[in-house]
Parts: structure tokens; sequence; C-alpha cells
């Protein structure tokens, strides 16, 4: 602590005589202080907020491809609009090209700024096999080992389930998203799913904890161990290793398929759902479906040093690209997640009421919910809701 | 015509020799000479104008059911007699399953409830189930959901048929731990299998009238193996010019069969990804006591419920739904060409799913699986030719 408060105090110092640059290289080496400092404790309480300068944050902004730009137009819109204390920086990753520069380039300023808010970046399926998913390096190279995604039945919105309340965590570094494949003989193709017994601890107790804190009172693992005995079994067998830890929780453990099932039929009897990479996957999908379409959900990823929001099911939404039509509810609510990350409370809760109120409006509902609402009339709506509502905001 | 004068011949021998001998040399010619092609399947062993079919009961709720089966179908007179294989799961010989290979190898055709696979055993013991499937190489598992009347569901109209890769892909049992505390389990996926379980789709397709065929995978993350599954079904796409072909990865598949699961006609994918989807849309039709799978090879068929539960909690307690099960045992008479037999067990099971009180305790009512049974015998006997008497 102590050192941490001199390095700011001598960057704040510093700052009128040296100028940006180096008011830059206090705050790495101010960050770089802290970060050393909270490397013992792996608990997700013991992520420093990122880099306070002048009060405002700094948060990197990935646009992606599809709908992305659009829609993270509309965050900074919004937050310019409600004065929220967050700067942009916005890195471009092409995904047109095969070099990995653009999003080394990205994965250095989430780095620097411990946060970011991203759209989807395209997978071409034309380009060459060793052109690695920008998304997967992504989360792997800054090991943003835990996934969480929040399913809530929102009000205002017609489902055929009601009543769900869901949270998945879902290992997002390892599993069948190695990347590691190869064809010994031709015709004949065998990909690696890896799971490690670090990687599984890591994750099954980051999901009792954060059941924990939440008041939550089940944890199911989400498993096919009865085929992939020694691989799921590992993975099932940490997830009983951390539960003894947790007495006030009851843990059980589900197979996929079954669980897939449970879910089309009664969603209710889920709480808290941990699982590896693939079943995250598609249980997230699945989910994201019963409450109402991938335009709703947002999704955090959550490492121990950074954090990256998202949309939940990381869709491109090539189709509905600059058309007006795209849902901004998940990009918006993202963008809440990431300020209680940041742990600007106030704004977040002001915009998410405002979100869940104009959600209640079926005339504004876009298309993906069955409206023929458009995305600029929507975040105008939310707006209106917050300058009603709240504090001192631009002029519309 | 050699085999039918093989068959002939053995006929004649049987007085002679032993019936199993004479049955399997019989079954052993067909054989050979069906290799070519797989869809003219012989049409399996019968004697004295009665199919022998190998039954093996399972855990669970499956000796119980098949009881039901085999009851109905004594009622109704079928011809067929079953050769019952016990295999038991609690044993770590293999044993038991290898007898009920051979078993399947001689009828050809078989109807079975689910072995269960024991976690508490060491990871050497393979799933029975798993071991069977891929000893006789019954490389397509077809499901067929479609939303049955007198089921409320909440999405109506939908009929999708899914065929899915069983022998490969995820469930090859290839796992091993090289560094302590890392496993890698491997996936594999072949050109072959693939090509095969695409030309399988696509002609049953082509059979039942479809009009598209969604292929589902993973190739944005798994672009080696998904991406070869991918092209090989393409492949075979480009010999089929009036079916459609699609293709959706498998998160957006699941949220689309959550959603909107009218879009969907016939769905082709490798093992794991049609383990998942299978079950959903078994969950939106109406749940696991509904849906009948077949699993096909190329040179035998075996039959079972299509979710493959064994059903522990509810065993001996009379609330199992036996559609699922009378459904699948409709399924392997369709395949022996006994379709009068089929269509009639057919009628009266869907006619009983329409009386509300009958429901079992999955479909949400009370009835239980002897009321139900009942019900479908005296359908049979109402509507049908001469049975015995109940």
């Amino acid at each position: 602590m102590a050192a941490h408060t001199a390095a700011m105090s001598m960057s704040k110092i510093l700052h009128p005589f040296l100028g940006g640059r180096l008011g830059n290289t206090a705050k790495v080496f101010g960050r770089t202080l802290s970060s050393q400092r909270n490397k013992t404790g792996n608990g997700r309480d013991n992520i420093p907020p990122p880099a306070k300068y002048g009060g405002r944050h700094t948060v990197t902004l990935i646009p992606g491809d599809g709908i992305g730009p659009e829609l993270l137009n509309h965050v900074k819109e919004v937050f310019r609009f409600c004065c929220v204390p967050v700067d942009f920086e916005v890195v471009h990753v092409n995904s047109n090209v095969e070099t990995e520069d653009d999003i080394n380039n990205a994965i250095t300023a989430i780095r620097r700024n411990r946060v970011a808010l991203k759209g989807n970046i395209e997978t071409k399926h034309t380009m060459a096999p060793s052109v690695k998913s920008r998304n997967n390096l992504l989360r792997t190279s800054l090991d943003l080992y835990a996934n969480v995604m929040h399913c809530q039945s929102l009000p205002g919105v017609q489902t055929r389930h009601k009543n769900i309340d869901i949270m998945i965590i879902r290992e997002n570094t390892e599993g069948e998203y190695s990347n590691l494949e190869h064809e010994n003989v031709p015709g004949v193709v065998e990909s690696l799913k890896i799971i490690t017994r670090t990687n599984s601890l890591r994750i099954a107790e980051y999901a009792f904890q954060l059941a924990r804190e939440k008041g939550r009172k089940r944890v199911t693992a989400v498993h096919k161990a009865n085929i992939m005995k020694l691989g799921d079994g590992l993975f099932l067998q940490c997830c009983r290793e951390v539960a003894s830890d947790y007495p006030d929780l009851t843990f059980d453990s589900m197979i996929v398929d079954n669980t897939t099932m449970q879910l089309v039929s009664k969603p209710q009897q889920f709480d808290v759902m941990v699982m590896p990479n693939l079943y995250g996957n598609v249980v997230s999908n699945v989910c994201a479906g019963l409450v109402g379409g991938p335009g709703l959900v947002p999704g955090a990823n959550y490492g121990r040093d950074y954090a990256v929001f998202e949309t939940a099911t990381r869709n491109t939404g090539k189709s509905i690209a600059g058309k007006n039509i795209a849902n901004p509810t998940a990009m918006l609510l993202a963008s809440c997640m990431m300020l209680d990350h940041l742990k600007l409370y106030d704004y977040a809760t002001m915009i998410r009421n405002a979100i869940l109120s104009t959600m209640n409006e079926t005339r504004l509902h876009t298309a993906d919910l069955g409206g023929q609402g458009t995305t600029s009339e929507v975040v105008q709506s939310i707006m209106r809701v917050i300058q009603s509502k709240g504090p001192l905001t631009s002029d519309l | 015509m050699t085999a039918r004068s093989v068959c002939a011949l053995a006929g004649a021998l049987k007085l002679v020799f032993s019936n199993r001998l004479t049955r399997v040399y019989g079954a052993v010619t067909c054989n050979q000479r069906h290799n070519s092609t797989y869809t003219t399947i012989p049409p399996p062993a019968r004697y004295g104008g009665r199919h022998t079919v190998t039954l093996i009961p399972g855990d669970g709720i499956g000796p119980e059911l098949a009881k039901h089966v085999w009851e109905l179908f004594r009622f109704c007179c079928v011809p067929v007699d079953f050769e019952v294989v016990n295999v038991d799961s609690s044993l770590a010989s293999e044993d038991d399953i290898d007898d009920a290979i051979m078993a399947i190898r001689r009828n050809g055709v078989a109807l079975k409830g689910n072995i269960e696979t024991n976690h508490n055993l060491p990871p050497s013991y393979k799933s029975r189930n798993n071991l069977l499937r891929t000893t006789l190489d019954l490389y397509a598992n077809v499901m067929h959901c479609q939303s049955l009347p007198g089921v409320r569901t909440r999405h109506r109209n939908i009929d999708i048929m899914i065929v899915r890769e069983n022998t490969e892909g995820e469930y090859s049992s290839l796992e091993h731990e090289n560094v302590p505390g890392v496993v890698e389990c491997l996936k594999i996926i072949t050109k072959t299998k693939s090509l095969r379980i695409a030309d399988y789709a696509f002609k049953t397709a082509r059979s039942n009238g479809r009009r598209l065929v969604t292929a589902v995978h993973k190739a944005n993350i798994m672009k080696l193996g998904d991406g070869l599954f991918l092209d090989c079904c393409k492949e075979v796409a480009s010999g089929y010019p009036e079916i459609t072909f699609e293709s959706m990865i498998v998160d957006n598949t699941t949220m689309q069969l959550v959603s909107r699961p009218q879009q969907f006609d016939v769905m082709v994918m490798p093992n794991l990804y049609g383990n998942v989807v299978s079950n959903v849309c078994a969950g939106l039709v109406g749940g696991p006591g509904l849906v009948p799978g077949a699993n096909y090879g190329e040179n035998y068929a075996v039959f079972e419920t299509g979710t493959r539960n064994t059903g522990k909690s509810i065993a001996n307690s009379n609330t199992a739904n036996p559609t699922a099960m009378l459904l699948a045992s409709c399924l392997l008479l369709d395949h022996l060409k006994l379709h009068d037999y089929a269509s009639m067990i057919r009628r009266a099971v869907l006619s009983t799913l329409t009386e509300t009180k009958l429901h079992t305790a999955d479909l949400g009512g009370q009835g239980s699986t002897s009321e139900v049974l009942q019900h479908v015998m005296n359908a049979v006997q109402s509507t049908g030719p001469r049975t015995l008497s109940m």
C-alpha cells in the first residue's frame, strides 16, 4: 500500500515537469508495483482498480466486426451523454490480415489499461488454419480464465420460460479451444482437448467464490465424464475438492446432454453452473436463447489482472451490420458491468435502470425481439430516461 | 442369386444340422454379398418366417421397458423372437458385452436399453454402449424428433431429423496424462467417416423427401477437425442438387433451437454436438420418454431410446414412459420390413398419447407404465387383426 501510494504521489509531482510521456511511465511504474504487490493473492477481490488519471478511467475499446462498431459507438454516446468519467482508447483489429500485429497491439493496450470493452472479431473460415481466432488469442494471452454470464428473465421481454436466473461460469482458456490440431495421416485429424488440474481448480474456486458472494445456494458442474473419463473426470474431481471447502453451498454434477435437456424443459432448477470451455459455449447459448436471444445478455471475461466485457454470445452479426436494427441492450449492459468493475456503481445503476425500463416498451423492441424498433430509437429512449431521472447530463 | 440358393440350402440343411450353424452360415454369405453398398442391408435371419432379434435389457428402466415390448409383441402376435443377452455393468471384464456383440452379429438386429457406465470404476473400463457402437461400426445415429399430438410443449410443429456420427469424434476414448495434472483428450475426425455420415444424411434426406440439410460444427475454433467434417459435407452436398445445404456453428444452432426450432429440417453433425443437439431436441418435443433412436451400420442395426437414459432413479417404480421404447420397437419392425405390425403398434401408441389422463410423470401426469401399456393393447385389439386374448 505504501509503495503504491508513494508511486502515485510521485507521478503526480513529476507530471507538471516532465509531461505526459513520463507521466505514463510513472503510471506504468506505479502499476507494476501494485501488481507485484497483488500477485500473491489470487482471489477476484484483489484485482486492483485500473488506472485513474485525473479521476478519469481509460478503457480499451475494440470495435471488432459486424455490429460491433455501431454498438460501441452507441456506448460511447451514452457514456458521453451521462458524463461517465471513462475515456476510450480505440484499437482496431483487422480480421482480414494474417499477421498478428493488430491483435498484439490490442493486447498491449489492454495490459496497459486493464479493462476493455470489445465487439466480436470475425474468424474467417477461408483463411489458413494457422490463422488463430483473434478472440481466442486475446483470451489466452491475457489469461482471462473465467467467462461469466448472468442469464435472467428480463421484465418486458416475453419468453416461453419465466423466472430464469442462472449464472454460468465457463472456463475460458483451455479445453477444446486449445487450437492444437494435427493431421498425422492424411484424412485423419486429431484435435486435442486439454484439461489441467490448475486451471480446473482455479475456475472451480472462482465459481464457488462468486456463488458465495452473490448469495447463491447451489453450484452444478456440467461434464461428460462417462465418456471422457480422464479429462472431464479430472475437472469433476477438482470441482468436488473445491466444493468441500464451501459447506454452505450445495454441489452437484450433471452430464451435459441431460443438462441441455433439462434446460429446455425446466431451466428454473439451475442456479450457478460451472463447466469447461465447449460445454460452456453450448450451455450459455442455450440459456441466452431461453431468456430472449443474443441481443440481451452481456458477458464478462475475468482474469487475475484484466477484465474484458462483451456480449455473452459473441456474435458478429454480419447480416444485420449497418442497418440500425441490432439490439444494443447486450452491449450496453456489458458496459454497465464494466462500470461496476471500475467501481462506478452509481453510473452503472443509472444506465442499467434506464435500459430495463426501455425494455418494457414493446414498441421499441428491435427485430430480434419480434418488434420493429431501430437501434437509435432504443438508445435515444435510454438517454431520455436517464435525463429525466438522473443527475447532470450533456444536452441531448 | 448365390445367397438365395445358399439360404435355400440352409433351409434344407436345417433339419440336418443345428439351427445356429446354418443361420450363421447363411447370414455370413448374405453379408459378403452386400458389402458393396450400405442401403441394401440384408433382411436379417428369418427362420420359419420368424425373426430373431437380440434384446439387451441394460440397467435402470431398461429391463422393465424391454419386458413391456416383449409382452406387446407377444400380444400382437408379431413374428419376432427375442434372444435376451444380459450385460452386467458392474463387472470389469468385457465378456458380457462381447457375448452381446456376437449375438447381434448373428441376428443382425437388436433392441437395447442403456447400459450404465459406473464412474467409480477405473478409466480403463470403457463405456459398454460405446464399445458396442464402435465394434459393430454403427456409424449413423438417427433420431427423428417431431411434435407429437396430445403432448403439450412450448414449441409446435417441430420435425427435425438428426443424423449423428456415432463412432468417432470426441468419443474415441483416447485420453492420456503425460504430465501429472494435465490431461489430453483426443478428438478424431477422419475423412472416410465424415464422407460416410454425410452421404447417409443426404440419402436419408432424399428418401424422406426433405429439402434442407444443416451441418453443425465448430470450425471457427477447431479448424482442421470440424473443417474437415464441413468440407466432406460440402463435397457430398454437391452430388445432391435438389437438397439445400447449410452449415451453422453449434452455439448458434442451440440458440436457434430454443427460439425457433421450426427452421431445421435434417441436421448432420459429429458425435458430441450430436449428443447435445439431440438432447435439446428431445427436450423440445416433450422429454426423454418420447423419442426413439436408431443406430445404423452397414450390416447391423440397433434400436434404443433416443436420449439413452438409464433412468436409475425411476427404475421399478412403474412410472417410466414406455413410449420411446415402444416407438423404437416400431422402428425395429420397419427395419425388418414388418410394416403392418409397425404401423399398427405406432397408431396405438400415438392414440394413447392423446389421452392426457394416461400421461406418465415425465409428461406431467400421474399415469403408470402398466396403464399405458394396457391402453395400447386395447387400442391394438380394437383396431387390429387377431391378437392373443388379454
